[in-house]
């Protein structure tokens, strides 16, 4: 058991400064800016929560918001069960583990701007593979700088692409845990593959699982590189996740105040549900 | 069994054929990209590596990258060691919350964060250095370091700490020359996710530098503005993001699964 020690608190110290210096001063500026209306020339105006209120009330937020809730609903739900699958079916010894992880993990080791860049010009019509293959192979009619669904399509794809190898490993690792001998046991009681799935391999799989939602959970929300430099946030505002058009409303425009207010709100949303996340994990550990 | 190896080898052709594209683009010319669909390149040619390794521009942001890239991976494991020793063995006042309130910071959207940043880094005159790149940088590989060597520590048993107290060791003397070694596959996989992580994050690298502390992000961009789209050039400065990843996850292979799930399994 872990012993009471306040002096303990000597050896966080320095974690302490630095993440306060990078997390504090920052955030006191987006406060500062969030309750303050700008005319240029460093004047500001106090504004009270006004921009909360506009930013909670205005319909741009709310599409926003919408989209971003819709794309991280998408990603978890296809890259946690395709996870889950591709770990189970996994080599578990031998030379071709190591080949599979360094490729699968591949992906994750791409600057964001460059896999952004790099699922740009691969879907591009006519002279992109997977562009060329959809409209001249398959026949369909591809072109995501056009048609919203199809940017849709590929922002979904190439996050996929990215991250499902994070819960691969997470879930894989979870799976090296168990030991030979509830399987041989499982064996000798005759159970199904589905029955071994639900009863030895779910159960120590749930910690890492909940680590991989989490993780995915909080990237995929505040994703903006990948998106932004593959579609721009379009055609039209299709494509606009939550960072997207924060960044639109505070570099683009220049409105300070409400981008300031939409950032506490973003990342108190973030916040919550992590928390919720935390907990749960948490609640495990302790046990 | 057998029809089950067909689910990762599919998964990993899926996961290659993007970047077996960018590579087969890098070797084309740029008229042959724009020209049509081929498979292979017709007319093999490595003039946009030339072009990358003979201007200064072009290589220096590869340098500048790496060089913060080095110092937040050593700067996050260094001060993340004690403190993630801290939280694995002791209980102390507030000691939930914080840890509670590091994670907070893995979560904010560096969109939100990058206004504010330049101001902060140029307001201390460190604006376009490494270090100003490094030191932001710490806001979310810091708390991912002590989440990660925490789980590894708290895998040592306490008996460990105990005998060398009772051995007469002194704390420094034990925590470096006993502890450490014991966790080393722990600090491998760690400095691997900082490298990592500081290593893709492009929005507040580019944000924090201008000329002398360039990344090679920014570098990337300004070619594909100016030029119009030089795709060629584009896709083999991208395959080469590719390769200081390729070669640390080497290194660490047999514990990144580990690694991944934060130690914990």
């Amino acid at each position: 058991m872990k012993t009471e020690n306040q002096k303990a608190w000597l050896f966080v110290l320095p974690v302490l400064f630095l993440v306060a210096f990078n997390a504090l001063v920052p955030m006191m500026t987006v406060v500062n800016y969030s309750v303050q209306e700008t005319f240029g020339n460093n004047q500001f105006f106090w504004q009270g929560l006004d921009w909360f209120e506009q930013i909670l009330r205005s319909d741009r937020f709310h599409a926003a918001l919408g989209r971003q809730f819709l794309f991280t609903a998408t990603i978890l739900a296809i890259e946690v069960p395709l996870g889950i699958i591709i770990a189970l079916s996994m080599p578990r010894q031998g030379i071709w583990v190591s080949v599979c992880l360094v490729l699968m993990a591949l992906p994750m080791l791409i600057p964001w701007n460059v896999v952004g860049a790099m699922w740009n010009i691969f879907a591009l019509p006519k002279i992109g593979m997977l562009g060329y293959f959809m409209n001249d192979v398959l026949g369909v009619s591809y072109d995501m700088t056009q048609d919203p669904l199809a940017a849709w399509i590929t922002v979904v794809a190439m996050d996929v692409w990215h991250w499902t190898s994070l819960v691969v490993l997470l879930c894989y690792a979870g799976l090296m845990s168990i030991p030979d001998a509830y399987y041989q046991a499982a064996k000798i009681d005759g159970a199904s593959a589905w029955s071994v799935f639900r009863h030895i391999q779910l159960p120590k799989m749930k910690t890492v699982l909940t680590i991989a939602v989490l993780l995915r959970f909080m990237d995929s929300f505040n994703i903006y590189t990948e998106p932004f430099v593959l579609t721009g946030g379009g055609p039209g505002n299709s494509t606009t996740l939550l960072s997207i058009d924060l960044v639109k409303i505070a570099l683009g425009q220049f409105d300070l105040g409400p981008a300031a207010a939409m950032s506490l709100i973003y990342f108190a949303i973030t916040l919550l549900v992590s928390w919720v996340f935390y907990t749960l994990m948490t609640k495990d550990d302790r046990r | 069994m057998r029809k089950r190896g067909i689910i990762p080898v599919v998964y990993i052709l899926f996961l290659v054929l993007p970047i077996y594209w960018l590579v087969s683009m890098s070797f084309k010319t740029t008229n042959e990209i724009l020209a049509g669909f081929s498979l292979f390149p017709q007319t093999f040619t490595i003039d946009s590596y030339i072009a990358i390794f003979t201007d200064s521009t072009w290589y220096w942001g590869y340098i500048n990258s790496i060089i913060y890239v080095s110092l937040n991976t050593v700067l996050s494991v260094t001060v993340a060691l004690p403190a993630a020793y801290a939280f694995s063995r002791y209980r102390f006042l507030g000691d939930k919350q914080l840890f509670f309130w590091l994670l907070t910071n893995r979560m904010a959207p560096a969109a939100v964060f990058a206004l504010p940043f330049f101001q902060l880094y140029s307001s201390i005159q460190l604006f376009d250095t490494h270090l100003a790149v490094a030191l932001a940088h710490t806001l979310f590989n810091v708390p991912l370091a002590v989440w990660i060597l925490e789980g590894f520590m708290r895998g040592i048993p306490k008996e460990l700490d105990e005998t060398a107290y009772v051995d007469g060791y002194a704390f420094p003397h034990f925590f470096v020359k006993i502890f450490l070694p014991n966790i080393k596959a722990g600090i491998g996989v760690t400095a691997f996710f900082c490298f990592m992580f500081s290593w893709v994050e492009m929005l507040l690298a580019k944000t924090l530098t201008a000329v002398e502390a360039k990344p090679i992000a920014a570098v990337m961009t300004r070619t594909a503005s100016s030029a119009g789209y030089e795709l060629g050039l584009l896709a083999a400065a991208g395959t080469l993001t590719i390769i200081p990843g390729a070669i640390v996850i080497w290194f660490v292979r047999n514990y990144i699964a580990r690694g991944f799930a934060l130690g914990r399994v």
